[in-house]
């Protein structure tokens, strides 16, 4: 499916203080459905915290924010129905199998027993897990374990699924075949919003915002932000904005 | 509801696969029952006692006899001269020593007074005490028996203990453990398991899933409460079937108050796992904030009426103190609610504060 024109999250000055920390200095972007909307930055840079109040986890100090169509403030039961979130730190349940994990997240949110079942099932054949079913998750492959938490995040078909560092700590065949498992999502209409610290796996965007000291800095294509700043990769493209201010 | 059971069905997943907290969970209140009720006993039986009789009439022998038959006592050694107390003493050999002046029956006769001098071994006081008092109990008696006929009056004091007739230790350790160990399990066990998530980032997980925090702190509690009252019946029922403590009231109430604590525990257990990120945290909070002064401060084995006033103002706002007078009045006096509805209520009071203490921390968080 292509990047549609409507947008899917829309973000108006929004802004986020600890105390006296500014950590989201008048954030305005938005996110169109479908797309894969890569959000950069070191860091410190105000990434994480921007992630969390989208999803809802923290409430932001000013701003006017929309999510899969919906108000951050009036309706966030709506938008967590409608959003799907994988963390970089791990987080399926090690001590529950393959199958009690996708079982336990489904009755989260409210899906039925069958279709349960027959996610579950489909979900497993594509990862190559079935044989796997009933393997507590502690002894699986951390590769199989990302893949599987990107899997689960998605058993609700989320509108917009937010993947916090989801590559961290994988080998790159690993994380080739997670990408993969993004792009699926993309074609099937879901918009990924992804946050990494891989410059290589920026390219792998639609769109990419960089963001330094709590401000987005650059927001646009892999293509028009390399052909911006004269430079050949989007490491080249960050290392500039990071210096540069 | 529907998603409130998934997450409650995983909340067991997490218990019964960890088999070791499971024995520690069951295994505890029987282990701690057994040794509380067989190794911290008040009650004497069989101390050592050394004689140093130099009249060796029929008096001292009567004496002596009674003593020695009393079923507290054994005699350990005839002592030759005073010089050898002291000796007996020191190494331990005895925890009592009896001493009668020469020619006590002589004595007795002719003057009407003799002497005897009990000596207790005061290094340890509870115990020197209480030898003191059966042993001096004993004398008292045998002197109303032989001197019934030659006094026109007397008064027989007749003493009775009530509630606990043989005064035994374990009537006051099994209300005093099922505060200490519901405390245990329901504070330390639910704080454990909510800092798990956070430190495990599932915390996270759960709060951006349609779950309200609600639903996700009564679902990571609720297993607990019933792993706490299974445990509170164990006890209940070692209690009775081991050591006799009897449950005299209504055992629905008893159940009852003890659901309210055990609810109470539980709220303290989550306001603990908002205070606190870290596991280690929560488990050292939860020992040293909880356990100490249910054991010291609750009257579970010191007395509050004996304690310095600042210490007394403690006392009073521990919990754990009402809970035991409610168990130990419905327990060993067979008391209704119309006698510990105060207690009741002051439980019931706690609750709701520590709930809402911690829904405002939550909400801190969340903001």
């Amino acid at each position: 499916m292509a990047v549609s024109s409507e947008n899917i999250i829309i973000v108006k000055d929004l802004v986020k203080k600890f105390g006296s920390f500014v950590a989201n200095d008048h954030l305005t972007f938005e996110v169109r459905k479908g797309e894969i909307f890569g959000f950069l930055g070191a860091n410190g840079a105000g990434k994480t915290t921007a992630i969390k109040i989208l999803c809802g986890l923290w409430y932001p100090t000013s701003g006017e924010l929309n999510v899969a169509g919906y108000n951050i403030y009036t309706q966030r039961e709506k938008v967590k129905q409608n959003i799907g979130y994988m963390s970089q730190k791990f987080s399926l349940y090690d001590d529950l199998t393959v199958f009690e994990n996708i079982r336990f997240y489904g009755g989260i949110y409210g899906l039925r027993k069958k279709e349960i079942s027959e996610r579950s099932k489909s979900l497993m054949e594509r990862l190559d897990l079935s044989a796997a079913r009933d393997k507590l998750i502690r002894d699986i492959p951390l590769g199989w374990k990302q893949k599987l938490a990107f899997s689960v995040a998605m058993l609700h078909n989320p509108k917009i699924v937010f993947l916090d560092e989801p590559t961290g700590g994988v080998d790159p065949i690993t994380r080739r075949q997670f990408w993969n498992l993004i792009y699926e999502a993309a074609h099937g209409g879901t918009t990924v919003f992804v946050t990494t610290h891989y410059m290589d796996e920026s390219e792998y965007c639609d769109r990419v915002s960089i963001m330094v000291d709590g401000r987005i800095a650059a927001l646009d294509t892999p293509e028009k932000l390399k052909f911006q700043f004269n430079a050949s990769t989007m490491d080249d493209v960050f290392i500039q904005l990071a210096r540069g201010k | 509801m529907k998603r409130f059971r998934a997450f409650v069905v995983k909340e067991f997943y997490h218990i019964f696969r960890d088999y070791r907290t499971l024995l520690i969970l069951f295994g505890m209140p029987a282990v701690q029952l057994m040794l509380f009720g067989y190794v911290i006993t008040n009650e004497i039986k069989d101390a050592r006692i050394a004689i140093y009789d130099p009249s060796k009439d029929i008096v001292t022998r009567m004496i002596s006899d009674k003593i020695l038959s009393s079923g507290y006592f054994i005699l350990e050694r005839n002592l030759n001269n005073i010089a050898e107390i002291e000796s007996a003493f020191r190494y331990g050999e005895v925890s009592l020593a009896i001493v009668f002046e020469p020619e006590f029956a002589k004595k007795m006769e002719k003057n009407g007074t003799a002497h005897l001098q009990i000596i207790g071994d005061a290094s340890d006081p509870n115990t020197a005490n209480i030898l003191v008092n059966y042993a001096s109990g004993i004398i008292s008696n045998y002197l109303i028996s032989i001197n019934s006929e030659k006094v026109p009056y007397q008064i027989i004091p007749q003493a009775r203990m009530m509630y606990n007739g043989e005064l035994k230790g374990v009537y006051m350790f099994v209300p005093g453990l099922m505060a200490m160990l519901l405390m245990l399990i329901s504070a330390l066990m639910t704080s454990l398991a909510i800092t798990r998530e956070k430190e495990l980032g599932t915390m996270e997980l759960l709060l951006v899933s349609p779950l309200r925090p609600v639903q996700i702190i009564i679902g990571k509690v609720f297993p607990y409460v019933f792993l706490a009252f299974i445990d509170a019946i164990i006890i209940l029922v070692l209690g009775n079937t081991v050591f006799h403590v009897p449950v005299l009231g209504s055992i629905t109430l008893l159940l009852a108050e003890s659901f309210l604590y055990i609810c109470m525990a539980l709220s303290l257990g989550i306001l603990i796992s908002t205070l606190t990120s870290s596991q280690q945290i929560a488990m050292m909070v939860s020992l040293v904030a909880l356990m100490l002064p249910t054991i010291l401060l609750s009257g579970f084995i010191f007395p509050v009426e004996n304690m310095p006033w600042i210490l007394q103002v403690f006392c009073y706002v521990m919990p754990p103190k009402y809970f035991i007078t409610i168990i130990k009045s419905i327990m060993l006096q067979g008391n209704g609610l119309a006698c510990v509805w105060q207690e009741t209520l002051i439980l019931l009071g706690f609750t709701l504060f520590f709930l809402m203490l911690s829904v405002k921390k939550f909400n801190i968080r969340l903001a």
